[in-house]
Protein backbone atom coordinates (compact mmCIF):
# COMPACT_ATOMS: atom_id res chain seq x y z
CA UNK A 1 0.00 0.00 0.00
CA UNK A 2 1.09 3.39 -0.93
CA UNK A 3 2.06 5.80 2.23
CA UNK A 4 -0.56 8.29 2.44
CA UNK A 5 1.52 10.59 4.37
CA UNK A 6 4.38 12.58 2.44
CA UNK A 7 7.27 14.60 3.56
CA UNK A 8 9.23 16.93 0.93
CA UNK A 9 11.85 18.10 2.07
CA UNK A 10 14.50 19.54 0.01
CA UNK A 11 18.38 19.55 0.94
CA UNK A 12 19.93 22.00 2.47
CA UNK A 13 16.82 24.36 3.26
CA UNK A 14 15.31 25.25 6.40
CA UNK A 15 11.17 23.83 5.90
CA UNK A 16 9.67 20.88 4.75
CA UNK A 17 6.13 20.28 3.30
CA UNK A 18 4.29 17.45 4.93
CA UNK A 19 1.42 15.83 2.92
CA UNK A 20 -1.68 13.81 4.08
CA UNK A 21 -5.34 13.06 2.70
CA UNK A 22 -8.00 11.94 3.92
CA UNK A 23 -11.29 9.82 3.48
CA UNK A 24 -12.75 12.59 6.02
CA UNK A 25 -15.15 16.02 4.70
CA UNK A 26 -12.50 18.70 5.12
CA UNK A 27 -14.89 20.43 8.19
CA UNK A 28 -14.21 17.20 10.38
CA UNK A 29 -10.45 17.51 9.16
CA UNK A 30 -10.26 20.69 10.42
CA UNK A 31 -12.11 20.15 13.80
CA UNK A 32 -9.36 17.67 14.63
CA UNK A 33 -7.16 20.55 14.91
CA UNK A 34 -8.82 22.90 16.76
CA UNK A 35 -10.93 21.50 19.30
CA UNK A 36 -8.65 20.09 22.32
CA UNK A 37 -10.26 17.33 23.25
CA UNK A 38 -9.82 16.20 19.89
CA UNK A 39 -6.15 17.21 19.56
CA UNK A 40 -5.21 15.26 22.73
CA UNK A 41 -6.66 12.20 21.44
CA UNK A 42 -4.91 12.19 18.40
CA UNK A 43 -1.77 13.82 19.32
CA UNK A 44 -1.27 11.43 22.59
CA UNK A 45 -0.53 14.89 24.34
CA UNK A 46 -2.57 16.94 27.13
CA UNK A 47 -3.98 20.19 25.73
CA UNK A 48 -3.41 22.61 28.90
CA UNK A 49 -4.81 25.59 26.35
CA UNK A 50 -6.04 26.39 23.03
CA UNK A 51 -7.24 29.23 21.85
CA UNK A 52 -8.18 28.28 18.36
CA UNK A 53 -8.45 31.94 16.77
CA UNK A 54 -6.74 34.84 15.61
CA UNK A 55 -3.70 35.83 18.32
CA UNK A 56 -4.66 33.12 20.17
CA UNK A 57 -2.27 30.57 21.82
CA UNK A 58 -1.65 27.11 22.90
CA UNK A 59 0.04 24.53 24.84
CA UNK A 60 0.14 21.07 25.09
CA UNK A 61 2.00 18.84 27.73
CA UNK A 62 2.90 15.00 27.75
CA UNK A 63 3.73 13.87 31.81
CA UNK A 64 4.86 9.81 31.89
CA UNK A 65 5.00 8.21 35.87
CA UNK A 66 4.47 11.52 37.01
CA UNK A 67 7.53 13.63 34.96
CA UNK A 68 6.48 16.04 32.03
CA UNK A 69 8.49 14.13 28.88
CA UNK A 70 7.48 16.73 26.03
CA UNK A 71 5.73 20.60 26.56
CA UNK A 72 5.31 22.42 23.35
CA UNK A 73 3.05 25.49 22.82
CA UNK A 74 3.02 28.41 20.23
CA UNK A 75 0.10 31.07 19.09
CA UNK A 76 -2.14 31.09 16.33
CA UNK A 77 -2.16 33.88 13.84
CA UNK A 78 -4.44 33.36 11.32
CA UNK A 79 -7.59 30.78 11.44
CA UNK A 80 -9.57 31.01 8.80
CA UNK A 81 -12.24 27.64 9.61
CA UNK A 82 -12.06 24.88 7.04
CA UNK A 83 -9.30 26.52 5.36
CA UNK A 84 -6.23 27.69 6.88
CA UNK A 85 -4.37 28.19 10.09
CA UNK A 86 -0.93 29.83 10.48
CA UNK A 87 1.08 29.60 13.99
CA UNK A 88 4.01 29.09 15.45
CA UNK A 89 4.73 25.97 17.18
CA UNK A 90 7.93 25.30 19.87
CA UNK A 91 9.04 22.41 21.72
CA UNK A 92 10.17 23.07 24.95
CA UNK A 93 13.72 22.12 26.07
CA UNK A 94 14.41 20.72 22.05
CA UNK A 95 17.42 22.26 19.92
CA UNK A 96 14.86 22.99 16.90
CA UNK A 97 13.71 26.56 18.04
CA UNK A 98 10.25 28.12 16.85
CA UNK A 99 9.18 27.10 14.04
CA UNK A 100 6.50 28.65 11.42
CA UNK A 101 3.77 26.85 10.39
CA UNK A 102 1.23 27.13 7.56
CA UNK A 103 -1.85 24.45 7.70
CA UNK A 104 -3.59 24.18 4.64
CA UNK A 105 -7.25 22.48 4.33
CA UNK A 106 -8.77 21.72 0.87
CA UNK A 107 -12.00 19.63 0.08
CA UNK A 108 -11.14 17.25 -2.38
CA UNK A 109 -14.66 15.94 -2.18
CA UNK A 110 -17.81 15.69 0.07
CA UNK A 111 -16.07 13.00 1.93
CA UNK A 112 -12.51 13.47 1.50
CA UNK A 113 -10.30 16.10 2.04
CA UNK A 114 -6.30 16.71 1.81
CA UNK A 115 -3.66 18.39 4.19
CA UNK A 116 -0.90 20.64 3.93
CA UNK A 117 1.49 21.51 6.40
CA UNK A 118 4.17 23.83 5.49
CA UNK A 119 6.89 24.04 7.83
CA UNK A 120 9.76 26.73 8.39
CA UNK A 121 12.67 26.09 10.48
CA UNK A 122 14.78 28.67 11.33
CA UNK A 123 17.80 27.22 9.84
CA UNK A 124 18.68 24.13 7.72
CA UNK A 125 20.56 22.92 11.02
CA UNK A 126 17.10 23.16 12.89
CA UNK A 127 15.24 21.15 10.52
CA UNK A 128 18.03 18.83 10.76
CA UNK A 129 17.74 18.34 14.53
CA UNK A 130 14.31 17.85 14.26
CA UNK A 131 14.47 15.11 11.43
CA UNK A 132 16.78 13.35 13.67
CA UNK A 133 14.83 13.43 16.48
CA UNK A 134 12.22 10.38 15.94
CA UNK A 135 15.26 8.28 15.83
CA UNK A 136 16.28 9.70 19.42
CA UNK A 137 12.64 9.34 21.05
CA UNK A 138 12.77 5.95 19.37
CA UNK A 139 16.26 5.21 21.13
CA UNK A 140 14.81 6.65 24.41
CA UNK A 141 11.53 4.73 24.10
CA UNK A 142 13.59 0.99 23.58
CA UNK A 143 15.66 2.28 26.71
CA UNK A 144 13.19 3.08 28.99
CA UNK A 145 11.18 -0.54 28.23
CA UNK A 146 14.41 -2.47 28.60
CA UNK A 147 14.71 -0.10 32.11
CA UNK A 148 11.59 -1.48 32.84
CA UNK A 149 12.16 -5.06 31.82
CA UNK A 150 14.85 -4.88 33.83
CA UNK A 151 13.53 -4.32 37.24
CA UNK A 152 11.24 -6.43 36.79
CA UNK A 153 13.94 -8.78 36.78
CA UNK A 154 15.56 -7.44 40.05
CA UNK B 1 28.70 27.13 -13.03
CA UNK B 2 28.64 24.11 -11.27
CA UNK B 3 25.21 23.61 -8.95
CA UNK B 4 25.29 21.40 -6.60
CA UNK B 5 22.79 18.07 -6.94
CA UNK B 6 20.02 17.70 -4.55
CA UNK B 7 18.85 14.10 -3.77
CA UNK B 8 15.38 15.49 -2.93
CA UNK B 9 15.03 17.82 -6.05
CA UNK B 10 16.16 14.30 -8.01
CA UNK B 11 13.36 11.75 -6.57
CA UNK B 12 10.63 14.48 -7.08
CA UNK B 13 10.51 14.30 -10.63
CA UNK B 14 7.96 11.57 -11.49
CA UNK B 15 10.54 10.75 -14.78
CA UNK B 16 13.93 10.29 -12.28
CA UNK B 17 11.59 8.07 -9.95
CA UNK B 18 10.95 5.84 -12.50
CA UNK B 19 14.30 5.51 -13.73
CA UNK B 20 15.33 4.85 -10.29
CA UNK B 21 12.30 1.88 -10.23
CA UNK B 22 13.52 0.49 -13.80
CA UNK B 23 17.36 0.04 -13.24
CA UNK B 24 16.35 -1.41 -9.63
CA UNK B 25 15.69 -5.17 -11.24
CA UNK B 26 18.62 -4.73 -13.18
CA UNK B 27 21.12 -2.55 -15.06
CA UNK B 28 20.83 -0.84 -18.30
CA UNK B 29 22.02 1.31 -21.04
CA UNK B 30 21.20 4.33 -21.81
CA UNK B 31 19.43 3.53 -24.83
CA UNK B 32 17.46 1.06 -22.99
CA UNK B 33 16.16 2.93 -20.31
CA UNK B 34 15.14 5.98 -23.05
CA UNK B 35 13.04 2.71 -24.79
CA UNK B 36 10.81 2.96 -21.99
CA UNK B 37 9.96 6.19 -22.32
CA UNK B 38 7.90 8.75 -24.83
CA UNK B 39 10.55 11.31 -23.78
CA UNK B 40 13.39 12.71 -26.11
CA UNK B 41 16.16 10.58 -25.90
CA UNK B 42 18.18 13.89 -25.23
CA UNK B 43 15.73 14.32 -21.79
CA UNK B 44 16.54 10.75 -20.49
CA UNK B 45 20.36 11.68 -20.69
CA UNK B 46 19.83 14.62 -18.83
CA UNK B 47 17.75 12.81 -15.89
CA UNK B 48 20.41 9.98 -16.24
CA UNK B 49 23.16 12.81 -15.73
CA UNK B 50 21.21 14.20 -12.70
CA UNK B 51 20.84 11.10 -10.89
CA UNK B 52 24.61 10.44 -11.72
CA UNK B 53 25.67 13.19 -10.20
CA UNK B 54 23.64 12.78 -7.24
CA UNK B 55 24.67 9.60 -6.49
CA UNK B 56 21.86 7.76 -6.91
CA UNK B 57 22.65 5.84 -9.93
CA UNK B 58 25.87 4.54 -10.70
CA UNK B 59 27.93 3.66 -13.81
CA UNK B 60 29.57 0.94 -15.46
CA UNK B 61 31.39 0.66 -18.24
CA UNK B 62 30.97 -3.32 -19.97
CA UNK B 63 33.10 -3.37 -23.40
CA UNK B 64 31.74 -0.45 -25.37
CA UNK B 65 28.66 -0.15 -23.41
CA UNK B 66 27.67 1.78 -20.37
CA UNK B 67 25.32 0.61 -18.10
CA UNK B 68 23.74 2.34 -15.24
CA UNK B 69 22.40 0.74 -11.97
CA UNK B 70 21.40 1.67 -8.56
CA UNK B 71 23.40 2.62 -5.79
CA UNK B 72 21.19 1.00 -3.40
CA UNK B 73 23.30 2.66 -0.24
CA UNK B 74 22.44 6.27 -1.27
CA UNK B 75 19.25 4.91 -1.81
CA UNK B 76 18.97 3.45 2.10
CA UNK B 77 20.05 6.92 3.22
CA UNK B 78 17.78 9.17 1.49
CA UNK B 79 15.21 6.94 3.49
CA UNK B 80 16.63 6.46 6.58
CA UNK B 81 16.67 10.11 7.33
CA UNK B 82 13.06 10.97 6.69
CA UNK B 83 11.36 7.70 7.22
CA UNK B 84 11.64 7.90 11.13
CA UNK B 85 9.81 11.28 11.15
CA UNK B 86 7.11 10.43 8.22
CA UNK B 87 6.20 7.49 10.36
CA UNK B 88 5.87 9.76 13.27
CA UNK B 89 3.40 11.95 11.53
CA UNK B 90 1.57 8.97 9.56
CA UNK B 91 0.64 7.37 12.93
CA UNK B 92 -1.09 10.25 13.95
CA UNK B 93 -2.70 10.96 11.02
CA UNK B 94 -4.18 7.77 11.13
CA UNK B 95 -5.36 7.82 14.81
CA UNK B 96 -7.10 11.68 13.42
CA UNK B 97 -8.91 9.61 10.78
CA UNK B 98 -10.05 7.02 13.03
CA UNK B 99 -11.09 9.28 15.65
CA UNK B 100 -13.44 11.70 13.61
CA UNK B 101 -14.70 8.72 11.59
CA UNK B 102 -15.97 7.55 14.54
CA UNK B 103 -17.19 10.54 15.78
CA UNK B 104 -19.10 11.25 12.11
CA UNK B 105 -20.94 7.55 12.96
CA UNK B 106 -22.05 8.96 16.06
Amino acid sequence: MEAKTKITAKDQQQDLVITREFELPVELLFRAFTEANLVEQWMGTKVLKLESKPHGSYQFETSYDGNVVFRANGTIHELVPNKAITRTFEMENAPIGVQLEFLEFEKSSDTSSKLTMHIVYRSAEHRAAQLKLPFKQGLNMAHNRLEEILSQLK
Amino acid sequence: MNLRRDVFQAIADPTRRAILLLVASQAMTAGAIAANFDTARPTVSKHLQVLTECELLRQEQHGREVYYQLHPEKMKEIADFLEPFRQLWEQRFNKLENLMKNLKDQ
